[in-house]
């Protein structure tokens, strides 16, 4: 299958497949926005929340916002090299990026464990509901984008497809942001 | 504004030297076999077919379940012939997947994926979507969805009962719903349905951002093409909320999750607001389109010029940004504060404006014009005619004051069955009867479609005019058997529901003239030409049906699609890409 010419087109002046992943992002924004004021509401409601998101561990999230921070950085670095035409060691920061994902969800798994084994599911009630749900599909976009970033990493090696370097870097930022307002409303808003 | 130069020079390069990444096929389509031409196919003609049969099919059912619980209606507890007798429960089911087919794998699938696929790269004068392969994948997920609904009814328990609208805790807890199974695949038909329509609509709204002809400036775009964009911006800003909702409602049925349990810190209210969230903007998702399409089969059928294009342009922008602020209407008696109940009915009842506003925009359209009374035209006439019974009984449904007392009553149902009729069915077969010389290159034959519409279009009202009556009446919409109800039990409201059912089968038995025109005339009809309508837009500029890659060479555009009876000129149409 060959490209068509309506790919190659950019009345805009936009790029094709970046204006493409705006919209997906504007998409997930909603997603996420709807999934965010629902629990603002119930947390405005529930003044019984704050005791219970005492029982999530900060510095552990704290770290791991420090991880996905630098896990962005090293997905402009891709972006950069990338630009320069220097696929190779885009590929590499791309791999930095992916072993940033990992960590943050080792430490994602770590915590879980230790709050399940104390007796906090999901089901134990709203406010659980709220955090397994809110940080799982967070999580999910993590591995998702983890995986997206794998394939471009390969293309990128053998200097084809570099414009795909910066689509995932945005995507990257978006998780990244995603994060920023899980973490006070989830761990520090007590 | 950058334009590739040499892009018609290859436009119908399928051996794509030059496209040296992650192809497929090296040597293009021409030796395309039944599975990648039919199922597999990447080409957007043929994926807009591919969701207008599914969409059709899929109506088919919806169609049949409205028949049997009218029935059960009419002549409780009598056996249904091709049914049997109706259960209370098999009543629930009915009415349910009744509901979600028609709107989400039937008005959606058909307004949007179809004819937003067929008409898009077409009237914009390119050669595919964008994104081929994402198109594909959207028709593929929306095809799964559909099966993962119609296997919900097969599953022990049956399908999911509590209404398409879906409120907890009757939809959350198996223990009252008694589909355990059913209810969760309800849920993640609907939100895999959810996923196609995102992909499909990025898809859209990218190729008419992005890929339009040279020339073709934002107002030389046809009106249908508009709506069809601003209905995707407008579904992808409200969904979001529902996709999360539907991952929540899954979770309490299927993991305990307290989301909306009053007991554990949960609320159940939440979901009707994000359901409605949803919900009322998903009206305007199908009714934009709608409009787009009356818009260029008005324009044509009077050869006029459409009569204030930008106003009915920034309307619709209008219409989609007020349609995020009047879900709660849905909600004025479920406990919402009063105060909030009164900004709710002031928007709302705002909202007819733009609506009232577009029709008369088209009645405009309609003065002084040489009006041609074909089917299409017939179709998008009735249109008008019909969805202003729905817009001004919406008002009384708007207002809180009078919607306490019509609340769940025959009155709403037969209210927005007045607006999704003419949404999904005459706005359907307007775009069928109008394109359909397009998609298959022949033409449909015009008597049998003036039976066809006359047939479906007066019993369509004989259907909802009684119960209007019956609704005020005080016939609530989800009663199993009113012989159980002596106050409802007249024979004067006994009559009206008769009526109803005798006018619905009336209605199904002239859609099989409908049938037999449409596959008669794609295989028998006369050969249609590149425009048998003489009409401006780019796609009747190429031939009928379009090959593969659409034109022969890429079009130029040099002016706006409604250029009808421009005085001195010998012909009274002036197409976009005519030079000069």
């Amino acid at each position: 299958m060959s490209r068509p010419i309506a790919t190659t087109r950019s009345v805009t002046g936009i790029a094709t497949g970046k204006l493409a992943v705006w919209w997906v992002l504007a998409s997930e924004i909603v997603i996420f926005g709807g999934l965010l004021c629902s629990y603002l509401m119930h947390r405005l409601g529930h003044p019984e929340f704050g005791g219970y998101a005492a029982h999530t561990n900060t510095a552990l999230g704290a770290t791991n916002t420090f991880v996905l921070l630098t896990s962005s950085l090293f997905a402009v670095r891709a972006h950069f090299e990338a630009e320069h035409g220097r696929g190779k060691s885009a590929a590499n920061w791309l791999y930095m990026t992916v072993g940033g994902a990992l960590t943050f969800l080792c430490i994602k798994g770590y915590e879980w464990h230790h709050e399940i084994s104390e007796g906090f599911v999901i089901s134990k009630n709203a406010f659980w509901s709220f955090y397994y749900t809110a940080a799982g599909l967070h999580a999910c976009h993590v591995i998702g984008g983890a995986i997206i970033m794998l394939i471009i990493a390969q293309d990128a090696k053998k200097n084809q497809e570099l414009q795909r370097v910066e689509l995932i870097g945005i995507y990257w930022h978006f998780v990244d942001v995603v994060w920023i307002f899980l973490f006070p409303l989830l761990y520090i808003a007590k | 504004m950058s334009q590739p130069a040499e892009e018609h020079a290859h436009a119908h390069d399928d051996h794509g030297h030059d496209h040296d990444h992650g192809d497929t096929g090296a040597h293009g389509h021409h030796e395309d076999g039944f599975i990648k031409k039919y199922l597999w196919s990447v080409d957007h003609k043929m994926i807009a077919k591919q969701y207008l049969f599914t969409g059709m099919a899929m109506g088919l059912i919806g169609g049949f379940f409205s028949y049997a619980f009218r029935m059960q209606m009419a002549y409780p507890g009598h056996n249904v012939p091709g049914f049997g007798v109706v259960s209370p429960n098999e009543y629930n089911q009915l009415i349910t997947n009744h509901g979600t087919i028609m709107i989400f794998w039937l008005a959606m699938p058909v307004l949007i994926a179809a004819f937003g696929n067929f008409l898009i790269p077409l009237m914009l004068g390119c050669d595919d979507m964008v994104f081929p392969r994402i198109n594909r994948l959207s028709y593929q997920i929306f095809l799964l969805s559909a099966i993962v609904l119609i296997a919900s009814w097969f599953v022990p328990g049956g399908g999911f009962g509590g209404a398409w609208t879906a409120y907890p805790p009757l939809s959350a807890k198996s223990q009252y719903n008694l589909t355990p199974l059913g209810s969760t695949m309800w849920v993640i038909a609907v939100a895999l349905e959810f996923v196609a329509f995102l992909l499909g609509g990025i898809n859209f709204v990218t190729t008419a951002m992005n890929s339009r002809a040279p020339g073709m400036k934002m107002f030389d775009i046809p009106m249908v093409v508009w709506m069809i964009v601003i209905a995707s911006i407008l579904f992808m800003a409200s969904v979001g909320p529902l996709v999360a909702g539907a991952v929540m409602l899954v979770f309490d049925q299927q993991l305990g999750t307290g989301f909306f349990d009053p007991v554990r810190g949960g609320d159940p209210i939440l979901w009707q607001h994000l359901f409605w969230f949803f919900g009322h903007p998903e009206v305007y998702v199908v009714l934009l389109p709608a409009v787009g399409i009356v818009a260029e089969i008005i324009t044509v059928f009077s050869r006029k010029k459409l009569f204030a294009y930008k106003t009915v342009l920034y309307t619709a922008f209008g219409t989609a940004v007020l349609s995020f602020f009047v879900w709660a209407h849905h909600q004025f008696i479920a406990g919402i504060d009063p105060r909030m109940a009164n900004v709710f009915t002031a928007t709302t009842v705002l909202i007819s404006i733009p609506i009232a506003e577009m029709m008369f925009v088209y009645v405009a359209t309609l003065y002084g014009g040489s009006i041609t009374l074909t089917t299409p035209m017939l179709w998008a006439l009735g249109f008008i005619g019909e969805f202003i019974i729905g817009g001004v009984t919406g008002i009384f449904l708007g207002s809180s004051g009078s919607d306490i007392y019509f609340h769940d009553t025959y009155f709403v149902l037969a209210h927005f069955h007045y607006t999704f009729v003419p949404i999904a069915v005459i706005a359907v077969f307007a775009a069928t009867t109008y394109w359909f010389p397009k998609m298959f290159g022949t033409m449909m034959n015009e008597t049998l479609g003036k039976i066809h519409f006359w047939g479906t279009v007066i019993p369509f009202n004989g259907i909802f005019i009684p119960l209007f009556i019956t609704g005020m009446g005080g016939d609530h919409r989800r009663i199993y058997n009113y012989a159980n109800f002596p106050e409802q039990w007249t024979p004067h409201l006994i009559q009206m529901r008769e009526f109803a059912t005798v006018s619905l089968l009336v209605l199904i038995a002239f859609q099989g003239i409908f049938f037999i025109n449409f596959f008669y005339s794609m295989f028998k009809g006369k050969p249609a030409g590149n425009n048998p309508w003489n009409a401006n837009t780019l796609e009747w500029q190429t031939v009928s049906p379009p090959p593969h890659g659409n034109f022969a060479e890429l079009p130029n555009c040099y002016r706006g699609p409604y250029e009808y009876s421009v005085p001195g000129r010998e012909e009274d149409f002036w197409p976009q890409n005519e030079v000069g």
